[in-house]
């Protein structure tokens, strides 16, 4: 069992001052293998933060990052699961699943994370999942109104992934449950 | 020489013990055999050696705690001789015989001890007769260590309240008035301490007469212990006779140890009700003395006092203990015209620990002694002094530690007058410390003359103070300030709308004084604060009540472009961009075409004029595309307009790739999901073509200069952009077109120059994989699909 946290759009500190409390109080050291961050941190001082709870951090750039050597795309694989992570403006249009499922057969992955519109959404589609965590501190979003905060926790076992979804709602931390199996028929043998 | 000195001494110290062990054997010997006589000569040869002037107030004291030892065994022997019959009247005349008068008052206070305890004289006739004999010793050493003695053997046979030594003839007054005599004699043996031996040696002998002090303490930690000293004998006669011997000694060393002594010793409540009696005496001590730190612990304890129950309240009240100890503070400073600046603010930051204690409700207390503290301040300028800066910090901190709220402390109106005299380095410590208060305890500040007197607090944050800029600051500190600012300007917020706009005018206002440095920073936050007040009032009819006053998106708008127009001198063309694009797109979701092109236009300018790197631009031109995608505000004639420059500036991207990817994502721009005037399949088609004539390139261009050509990778790309379309419905998109795709690719994958690319073979396989899919799906979809030969 291998617990991966999925979180973006911070935008500490120019549209949010920091992770709501009771998220940090929630998110503590020793418990994360893997962080995927959908970039837009935006500053060190969260990166850092995010290395503390896990040091193996992967990010993807968002075009608010202060840092610049964030690639554009990452991928990685964890279990029997590939994973891909963008930040999502460079996908037009803006969140739109159909142009996110091509990304998702580009990068060749099972989850692509992927983040901007600040709204949480999962969805299988053929064979994969598409998910976004949403905003971790519920920062202002163009795209979205009323943006709640809310992250990603992915628990991959074996073939199976249970995405549990944290959002904040008027001061009560919510939680649902996604679960989703890979079937091996769809693995990929491009070769 | 020293050396020499040191080891003379500890011959002397060896001499002195030996001396002592062998007389103290015989006096064993005798105490065996009963024999009085011998044990009282014995013992008063081994006490002979305490007569020694050689060694320093250390070795004599290792010497003394030796025959102490011996005495104890002594006391007993005359304790069982008077069990045996012996007259203790008659013991107390034998020791008397004793040659040389220091060992006969160490034998004296010794029969003297069982003496109280036989009960067979009254106490105070025994102690009296005690502590005036003694006087007998003059020379302070010696003096010392023998009153000591007796404190020590007597402590536990004073008349006290309660003892069983307490009788009609013996009050707790002969108590008092023993260790009060006692403490006198001692403390003047102390003092003169000092007036023996060379002048030159005085610093030596200071250490020494320091080493010392606790003899004299004693007394008081006595009187401390003494059941009977209420508050009335305490306040009519123990303390004016101890401070009575304070004052007059007139001398440093003794009244700081015996102030804080007597601060330490007796109970709280004592000090609350004689704090008059107590502080008076303050100002009579030598100017030397360091009183602060003797008032510091008073209000310390009387702070935790009052902290320790709601009860003890009242008493605060009734002895109105803060004007008192404010007064006093005035005119301690005013005595010690030297007191340096550390000593001032020390007080007044111990003051204020008290009040905000004592009289948390009590503001004005707070503020009272902050603006006793600037009238003691003015005139001495910036404090250079680090230590007396600390204390500033800490004077500051208090309130917000108190309150845990800012917002109490903008109401003290000395506060900021207070940072004046703080040097910008430290201003900017205390900024800081005042953002961490507000961020720690989720502080919201909610109107406007309450931001305006945060931002005088924190101003050394926001702007260069002496007009300079530190070039010696640290590159991450001052980004970690900056970004404490912008974390700030979150915090300041009203649900009014009206309130708002003027809290983020006044923010403006500070934060474009903080130049080019700060800019890039404190703005986005700003335009993030007024993005939100425009969304809030997004909906609402224009001036519902015709008022002009009131806040509009409109005038938001307006000030967000002067906001942002701001950072053309730092410059930051990509920020700006960025700004703009969201801006545009607050204005389109409030129905203002004019504004949200006017923002564009700006956007776009900036992309032509200011930003020149390649990848800058990539990242650019997927902004404004992605944003231009959204708009729907536009009239056909503005929307052509933006959307022909941004396909322009798509083909003009330096790399083939990127031009590829950004024309094929301008394809989006003439077709909306969900709006039905924006389905332009031809130029749709017409994007996509030209995306593939630069892929093609791309290949030609690749074949050219490294003989073989590029991966697939972007016509498997342009393929997907076709599939999409396709599934969309728009009809220039058809089965044939997607075919020949299919066969390009295949084709180019065969060729023998092309370079194997795993990566693009797996995209070609999974969107392969997706027509399956989809032809498996059945229905509408499935139906198009089946059409494909793959």
């Amino acid at each position: 069992m291998v617990l991966v946290l999925a979180l973006g759009d911070l935008h500490v500190p120019h549209r949010a001052p920091d992770l709501p409390a009771k998220f940090k109080s929630m998110l503590v050291p020793g418990k994360i293998q893997h962080i995927i961050c959908t970039g837009n941190l935006c500053i060190k001082e969260v990166h850092d933060y995010l290395k503390t709870l896990c040091p193996d951090l992967h990010i993807a750039r968002g075009e608010y990052d202060e840092e610049t050597r964030y690639p554009e795309t990452k991928t990685l694989t964890i279990g029997q699961f590939k994973l891909g992570v963008c930040h999502g403006h460079q996908v037009i249009p803006w969140g739109d699943l159909d142009s996110l499922a091509m990304l998702q057969r580009q990068l060749d992955v099972d989850i692509l994370v992927t983040g901007h519109t600040h709204q949480f959404t999962a969805y299988k589609h053929e064979g994969g999942v598409v998910i976004n965590p949403g905003s971790a501190t519920g920062a202002y979003s163009s795209i979205t109104y009323d943006v709640n905060p809310s992250f990603v926790l992915m628990d991959i076992d074996a073939l199976r992934v249970v995405v549990y979804v944290y959002e904040l709602i008027d001061g009560e931390v919510k939680v649902d449950k996604i679960d989703f199996k890979k079937t091996t028929t769809a693995s990929h043998s491009a070769h | 020489m020293i050396s020499d000195g040191v080891e003379d001494e500890e011959k002397w110290l060896a001499a002195g013990i030996a001396g002592l062990q062998q007389n103290a054997f015989y006096m064993h010997r005798a105490l065996d055999s009963n024999n009085l006589r011998d044990a009282l000569k014995y013992s008063a040869q081994m006490l002979s050696e305490l007569r020694t002037s050689r060694l320093s107030p250390h070795k004599y004291y290792e010497l003394y705690m030796r025959a102490f030892d011996e005495l104890r065994k002594l006391e007993m022997f005359f304790k069982e001789e008077t069990r045996r019959g012996c007259s203790i009247i008659d013991l107390y005349e034998l020791v008397q015989h004793a040659g040389n008068i220091l060992p006969r008052l160490y034998l004296l206070c010794t029969v003297g001890s069982v003496y109280i305890k036989s009960k067979e004289a009254p106490a105070k006739d025994v102690l009296k007769d005690l502590v005036e004999m003694c006087r007998g010793i003059q020379h302070p050493v010696r003096g010392l260590f023998l009153r000591s003695y007796l404190a020590q053997v007597s402590r536990d046979k004073l008349p006290d309240i309660g003892s069983e030594y307490e009788g009609d003839a013996d009050t707790v007054m002969d108590a008092v008035e023993f260790v009060l005599q006692n403490f006198t004699e001692m403390n003047k043996l102390w003092v003169r301490m000092q007036h023996q031996g060379p002048a030159r040696e005085k610093e030596k002998r200071e250490k020494e007469r320091n080493e010392l002090r606790d003899l004299v303490g004693k007394n008081l930690h006595v009187l401390g212990q003494v059941e009977g000293i209420d508050l009335d004998l305490y306040k009519d006669t123990v303390l004016p006779r101890v401070l009575e011997q304070v004052v007059n000694c007139k001398d440093e060393i003794a009244q700081f140890y015996l102030m804080d002594c007597i601060i330490q010793v007796f109970p709280d409540e004592y000090h609350l009700q004689t704090l008059d009696v107590l502080l008076s005496a303050c100002p009579q001590l030598q100017p030397s003395v360091d009183i602060k730190t003797v008032l510091s612990q008073l209000m310390e304890r009387l702070s935790n006092y009052a902290a320790s129950s709601a009860e003890v309240l009242p008493e605060f009240l009734q002895v109105e203990a803060f004007s008192k100890l404010s007064n006093a503070i005035g005119k301690v400073i005013e005595a010690q015209v030297d007191m340096p600046t550390i000593g001032v603010v020390t007080l007044y930051s111990s003051l204020l620990t008290f009040t905000l204690h004592v009289h948390p409700d009590r503001l004005d207390y707070a503020d009272q002694v902050l603006g006793a503290c600037v009238k003691k301040l003015s005139g001495k300028g910036k404090i250079v002094d680090s230590k007396a800066t600390k204390q500033i910090v800490a004077l500051l901190s208090a309130p917000l530690e108190k309150y845990n709220d800012i917002v109490t402390a903008l109401k003290l109106s000395n506060y900021p007058r207070v940072l004046e005299y703080l040097d910008n380095e430290t201003n900017k410590v205390m900024a800081t410390v005042i953002i961490q208060s507000v961020m720690k305890n989720k502080t919201c500040i909610s109107t406007d003359d309450k931001v305006e007197a945060l931002f005088e607090l924190v101003k050394g944050l926001i702007k260069d103070l002496d007009g300079t800029l530190d070039d010696e600051i640290d590159e991450d500190d001052f980004k970690e300030e900056q970004n404490s600012v912008a974390r700030l300007i979150q915090m300041l917020y009203n649900d009014d709308p009206e309130e708002m706009f003027k809290i983020i005018g006044i923010v403006r206002k500070h934060i474009l004084t903080g130049g080019p440095k700060r800019l890039p920073f404190t703005v986005p936050a700003l335009v993030f604060s007024c993005l939100k007040l425009v969304r809030q009032l997004q909906g609402q009819e224009e001036n519902p009540f015709g008022d002009e006053t009131s806040t509009t998106p409109k005038k938001i708008f307006q000030l967000l472009n002067q906001t942002i127009e701001a950072l053309l001198i730092v410059p930051a063309p990509e920020l700006s961009l960025r700004l703009y694009l969201q801006c545009a797109e607050a204005a389109n979701d409030c129905d203002l075409e004019p504004v949200a092109y006017e923002f564009f236009t700006q956007a776009y300018i900036l992309y032509e004029e200011e930003i020149s790197d390649s990848k800058a631009q990539v990242t650019a031109i997927h902004l404004i595309i992605g944003t231009l995608q959204r708009m729907h505000v536009f009239g056909i004639e503005n929307r052509d307009t933006l959307t022909h420059k941004a396909t322009g500036y798509s083909a003009k991207l330096l790399k083939k790739p990127d031009q590829c990817r950004a024309v094929y994502a301008c394809s989006h721009l003439f077709w909306v999901d969900d709006q039905e005037n924006m389905k332009d399949g031809e130029r749709v088609l017409l994007c996509l073509k030209r995306a593939l004539r630069i892929a093609n390139a791309a290949q030609q261009m690749a074949n050219a200069a490294r003989g073989s050509t590029g991966s697939v990778t972007l016509f498997v790309e342009i393929l997907n952009k076709y599939l999409y379309f396709f599934e969309k419905g728009n009809p220039q998109i058809t089965v044939s077109t997607i075919q020949g795709l299919l066969e390009l690719i295949t084709t180019e994958m065969q060729s023998d120059s092309t370079s194997p690319d795993p990566s693009a073979d797996a995209f070609l396989a999974s969107t392969m994989r997706y027509i399956q899919f989809q032809k498996q799906k059945g229905g509408a979809v499935g139906e198009k699909y089946e059409a494909i030969k793959a």
